[in-house]
C-alpha cells in the first residue's frame, strides 16, 4: 500500500514537475538571473577575501600584505564560483532539452 | 516646483525605512518591534495559517487549498530529491520553511504600502547564516573530519592542494554572502524600479500640457514591471531554496 502510494506520488510528480521546470528555464528573466547569480558569486568572494585580509592585517599589524594576498585568494575563489555556476547552468538544461542548447 | 513636491512624495527609498511600532530596549539593545518584524510575523502566520487550513480537512480528493499545499510540498520534495537525493528529505522542514517564508515575504512586499522584509540584507543574512551554520554543524556531526573534503576537490595534484584548499575556504565563506546579497539586491532593485517608474506617472501628469499626455507610458511600464516583480519574487525564493539544497548536499555528501 505504502509502496504503491509512493509510486503514484512519483508518477504524479514527474508528470507536472517537468512543465514547471520548463516554465522556469524559458522564463524571460532566466538569462538575467543567471548573470546576476554569477555577478553576486564573484563579487561576494572578492569581498570576503578583502574583508578577511583587512581584518587579519588590522589584527596582526601586517598592513597591507595579507589584504593583498587574501584579495587574490578571494578573486580566485570568485572565478571558481563563476565557473561552477556556469558548469551547473550548462548541465541542468542539457539533461532535459539537449536540442535547443545550440541556440 | 510641483514636480519637486511630487518627487518628494514618491521618494523611492522611503519604502525601506524601518519604523518602531512597539519600542523596547533590553540592556542597551534596541529590540523594538518594527514594521519589518510585523511583516515577518505576518508572513510566518500566513504560511502556518494556510497550511493549517489546507491540512485541516485532508480529503482523499483534495480541494483547492489542499492541492495547492500538496503541490508546494511536492515541489520542494522534488527539488530536494533532485539535488540531494532521498536521504536529503530529512532537511525537508528546513528547506520548506525557508522557501515558504521567503516566498510569502516577497509576495507580501508586492502589496502597495506593505513592507518587504527581504529587501533588508540583514534578514537574508540571518537566513543564509542559519543555512550555512547547519551545513557546518551537521557536516561535522555526520562526517567528522571527512567533512573537510569539501575543501579538497578530487583530482587536484598534492602540490597544489594547500592553495586550492585556501581558495575553496574563501569560496565557502562567500556562500552565505552571495545567497543573501542576491535576494536582497533583487528585491531592493525591483522595488526601487517600481517606485521610480510609478513616480514618473505622477510627475508627468503633474507637469501638465503635452507631458501629461505621456503619463500613460510609464503606467504601462509599471504594469509590466509588476508582473516581472511577481516572477522575481517567486524565482528568488526558489533560488534560495535550491541553493540551500546544494549547500546541504555538501554536508551530506562531502566527497563530491
Amino acid at each position: 500500500m505504502g509502496d504503491d502510494l509512493k509510486k503514484r506520488i512519483e508518477a504524479a510528480r514527474s508528470a507536472y514537475a517537468k512543465p514547471n521546470e520548463d516554465a522556469l528555464s524559458t522564463a524571460p528573466s532566466k538569462g538575467m538571473g543567471l548573470g546576476f547569480r554569477m555577478a553576486t558569486e564573484f563579487v561576494s568572494a572578492v569581498v570576503v577575501g578583502g574583508a578577511v585580509g583587512w581584518g587579519l592585517d588590522q589584527w596582526l599589524g601586517t598592513t597591507p600584505w595579507l589584504l593583498l594576498l587574501c584579495f587574490c585568494f578571494g578573486f580566485a575563489a570568485g572565478v571558481s564560483n563563476v565557473v561552477r555556476v556556469a558548469q551547473a547552468a550548462q548541465n541542468l538544461p542539457g539533461d532535459t532539452s539537449d536540442t535547443d542548447e545550440g541556440e | 516646483m510641483l514636480s519637486y513636491v511630487s518627487f518628494a512624495a514618491t521618494d523611492p527609498i522611503k519604502q525601506f525605512e524601518l519604523s518602531e511600532i512597539v519600542p523596547l530596549e533590553v540592556g542597551g539593545l534596541n529590540l523594538a518591534f518594527t514594521n519589518s518584524s510585523l511583516f515577518m510575523a505576518l508572513g510566518a502566520a500566513l504560511v502556518c495559517g494556510f497550511l493549517a487550513l489546507a491540512s485541516s480537512k485532508s480529503e482523499m480528493v483534495p480541494g483547492r487549498t489542499q492541492s495547492l499545499a500538496e503541490m508546494t510540498y511536492q515541489f520542494i520534495a522534488g527539488m530536494i530529491r533532485d539535488t540531494i537525493g532521498e536521504d536529503g528529505l530529512r532537511f525537508f522542514p528546513l528547506v520548506f520553511s525557508l522557501f515558504a517564508f521567503i516566498l510569502m515575504a516577497n509576495m507580501l512586499g508586492m502589496f502597495p504600502y506593505f513592507f518587504t522584509t527581504t529587501s533588508h540584507i540583514i534578514v537574508n543574512f540571518a537566513l543564509a547564516g542559519l543555512v550555512i551554520s547547519i551545513v557546518i554543524l551537521y557536516g561535522f556531526w555526520r562526517n567528522g573530519f571527512k567533512f573537510l573534503k569539501i575543501f579538497a576537490p578530487s583530482g587536484v595534484p598534492a602540490a597544489l592542494l594547500p592553495l586550492v584548499a585556501v581558495i575553496e575556504v574563501f569560496s565557502f565563506v562567500s556562500r552565505p554572502i552571495s545567497l543573501s546579497v542576491r535576494l536582497f539586491a533583487n528585491m531592493l532593485a525591483g522595488h526601487i524600479m517600481l517606485k521610480v517608474f510609478a513616480g514618473f506617472i505622477v510627475m508627468l501628469a503633474g507637469a501638465g500640457g503635452a507631458l501629461a499626455l505621456l503619463s500613460p507610458l510609464p503606467l504601462i511600464l509599471t504594469v509590466a514591471v509588476v508582473a516581472l516583480e511577481f516572477l522575481v519574487a517567486f524565482l528568488q525564493a526558489y533560488v534560495f531554496a535550491i541553493l540551500t539544497c546544494v549547500y546541504l548536499n555538501d554536508a551530506l555528501h562531502p566527497g563530491h
